[in-house]
């Protein structure tokens, strides 16, 4: 080895070092300015939230402006909602995803589908809440839990016919020709082999679903409107929880804004609680595989 | 169908070779056999005998068309689009290329068995028993005895029986293979198709492997696509060399390998190419 070329290349190699450590210097900045962001708002909704949390929350109506009260009509209305949109939307989803995934996989159909779906996938909520708005609310002259849940299952559909399609893919297509050429039908290999190979994912999507429209705000506006009063009678209007938190958010009383960040508080912590679930039902599953 | 489909005459030169007297009676045969994927010309005329309760191996280099062949009697290519087979398959004299024949009873009788071994997400008695279910409706007893059968035949129920209600995924690799061909057999089909059934394992594995091939031939018929000629002349009793989709040579296996008949054969076994 002579000197002049090992001189050369250790000069590369610092120069790579030096270049490299600048890369990650930028990476790093970057990641911690998005963060920043996100340790803000997670921190003050959790620190104010938590501060606003009372007894009565869950258990009293909304209240007018100067007294006391809680949120019970709006987590019960978003609950109802959210349940009805996910029991509507989830069936159809899989259906549609398995339709996509086992019988038009490559078809020219699927993908026109597939496309239209994904057009859907990312269309503004409000878009879906004024189409509900039209179709439901001018249709049968008033607001409703029942145009609201709609409204919220054409949000939950796109994203559940997404997973079940991907997730269906994702099945190994030995898995397919395995348990057919044991001379069992394709509809009942589907339900009974791949769904069961499909499903952690296919959970998955939907309580991500779930923890989309429990956030939702705008398609509400146009659907169920607001309620200041307890209903369970979903042809009523109905009261949510982030419609809640936008109203009185923009209110001038402070027992409002209080209310708000309770809302706030209680929205966010679910939102959570699902990713969290989410992640372990995924992360077990992947243990289960390896 | 009539014995007349067996006489078979050699339709093309390229087919010279086909359909030795195996002595044996022929379980299945394919007669003529063309098979296209997307214009691709992938089975050219081919001819061969797969002899009753022997095995035959299918062998030759990459893309010449045996796991193809394979995969065209018992009809797993058809859940693809695109995918023609033209000529006859015999199955007992009948023809089961006929789509008057029924799929899933043809794949009843003809069980495969894949290179990767692909154990069903549930557990290992229900992996045997699922196949069953479908086909039988038997009483808790009869599909238990069903299950340690199938499992006892494959030679895993030594390994398993205490864990029967585990899922499959936790089992090794060759453990895995050997449940799938337990999940096989368990429909006691007439012939098996095995497709390089060991490519995916190490060398313990494959010999448990082969020597359940030689005792599962007493009472099934296989067919076996290898890439290991080692393995063709380990366990096959006949062997069927093909080349660009064309069968080249087929013969008892011992001939095949000592005193090919085609040069291409000969350059092939003796690893000049391929």
């Amino acid at each position: 080895m002579n000197a002049p070329s090992h001189a050369v290349s250790d000069r590369l190699y610092r120069n790579r070092r030096v270049r490299n450590a600048i890369a990650l210097g930028l990476s790093g900045l970057a990641t911690l300015f998005g963060l920043f962001w996100l340790v803000w708002i997670l921190w003050t909704t959790l620190r104010t939230g938590l501060g606003a949390m009372k007894p009565g929350l869950f258990t009293r109506m909304t209240p007018p402006p100067g007294s006391d009260g809680g949120l019970a009509n709006a987590l019960f209305g978003s609950a109802v909602m959210s349940l009805g949109a996910i029991l509507v939307g989830t069936p159809i989803g899989v259906a549609a995803g398995t339709y996509l995934a086992e019988y038009a996989r490559k078809a020219p159909i699927g993908e026109a589908i597939r496309f239209v779906n994904d057009i859907l996938l990312s269309a503004p909520s409000i878009v879906l809440g004024l189409f509900v708005y039209t179709l439901v609310v001018r249709t049968s002259g008033h607001f409703s839990g029942y145009a609201g849940a709609l409204s919220l299952a054409l949000i939950v559909l796109p994203v559940v016919v997404r997973t079940t399609d991907e997730m269906l893919q994702l099945v190994p297509g030995t898995m397919r020709e395995a348990a057919l050429s044991l001379g069992v039908p394709q509809w009942k290999v589907t339900i009974q082999v791949l769904y069961r190979s499909a499903l952690p994912g296919i959970v998955t999507g939907v309580l991500l679903a779930l923890a989309r429209i429990s956030g939702e705000t705008a398609p509400l506006l146009f659907t169920a409107l607001n309620n200041q009063y307890w209903t369970h009678d979903l042809s009523q209007p109905m009261a949510s929880v982030p419609v809640v938190i936008f109203q009185y958010a923009m209110s001038p009383y402070d027992s409002w804004h209080a209310l708000a960040w309770a809302g706030a508080f209680v929205v966010t912590l679910f939102v959570l609680l699902l990713s969290l679930l989410s992640r372990a039902i995924l992360l077990r599953n992947k243990a289960s595989h390896d | 169908m009539t014995d007349a489909h067996f006489a078979i005459a050699p339709s093309a030169p390229t087919a010279a070779a086909a359909a030795p007297a195996t002595g044996a009676r022929p379980k299945m045969a394919a007669c003529n056999l063309d098979f296209h994927y997307d214009g691709f010309h992938a089975l050219k005329g081919v001819n061969l005998e797969i002899a009753e309760k022997r095995v035959t191996a299918l062998i030759g280099p990459s893309g010449c068309g045996k796991s193809t062949l394979l995969r065209v009697f018992n009809r797993i290519y058809s859940i693809y689009p695109k995918l023609e087979a033209k000529g006859e398959v015999l199955l007992d004299g009948d023809n089961i290329l006929d789509p008057r024949f029924p799929l899933n009873r043809l794949r009843s009788k003809v069980g495969m068995v894949f290179q990767k071994p692909v154990p069903f997400p549930m557990s290992i008695y229900d992996n045997i028993a699922y196949g069953i279910r479908h086909h039988e409706k038997l009483p808790k007893g009869e599909m238990d005895a069903r299950v340690e059968q199938a499992l006892t035949q494959a030679a895993l129920w030594g390994e398993v029986k205490d864990k029967l209600r585990q899922s499959a995924l936790g089992l090794s690799g060759g453990q895995q293979q050997r449940l799938c061909i337990a999940r096989a057999i368990a429909l006691r089909p007439e012939v098996i198709l095995l497709d390089e059934p060991t490519s995916a394992l190490d060398p313990i594995a494959t010999g448990k492997i082969e020597q359940l091939i030689s005792e599962l031939k007493h009472e099934f018929t296989i067919a076996i696509v290898t890439h290991n000629m080692q393995q063709a002349a380990r366990c096959s009793d006949y062997t069927a060399f093909m080349y660009l989709g064309e069968l080249v040579e087929f013969g008892e296996t011992e001939t095949l390998f000592t005193k090919p008949a085609k040069t291409r054969t000969e350059d092939y076994i003796t690893g000049r190419f391929g």
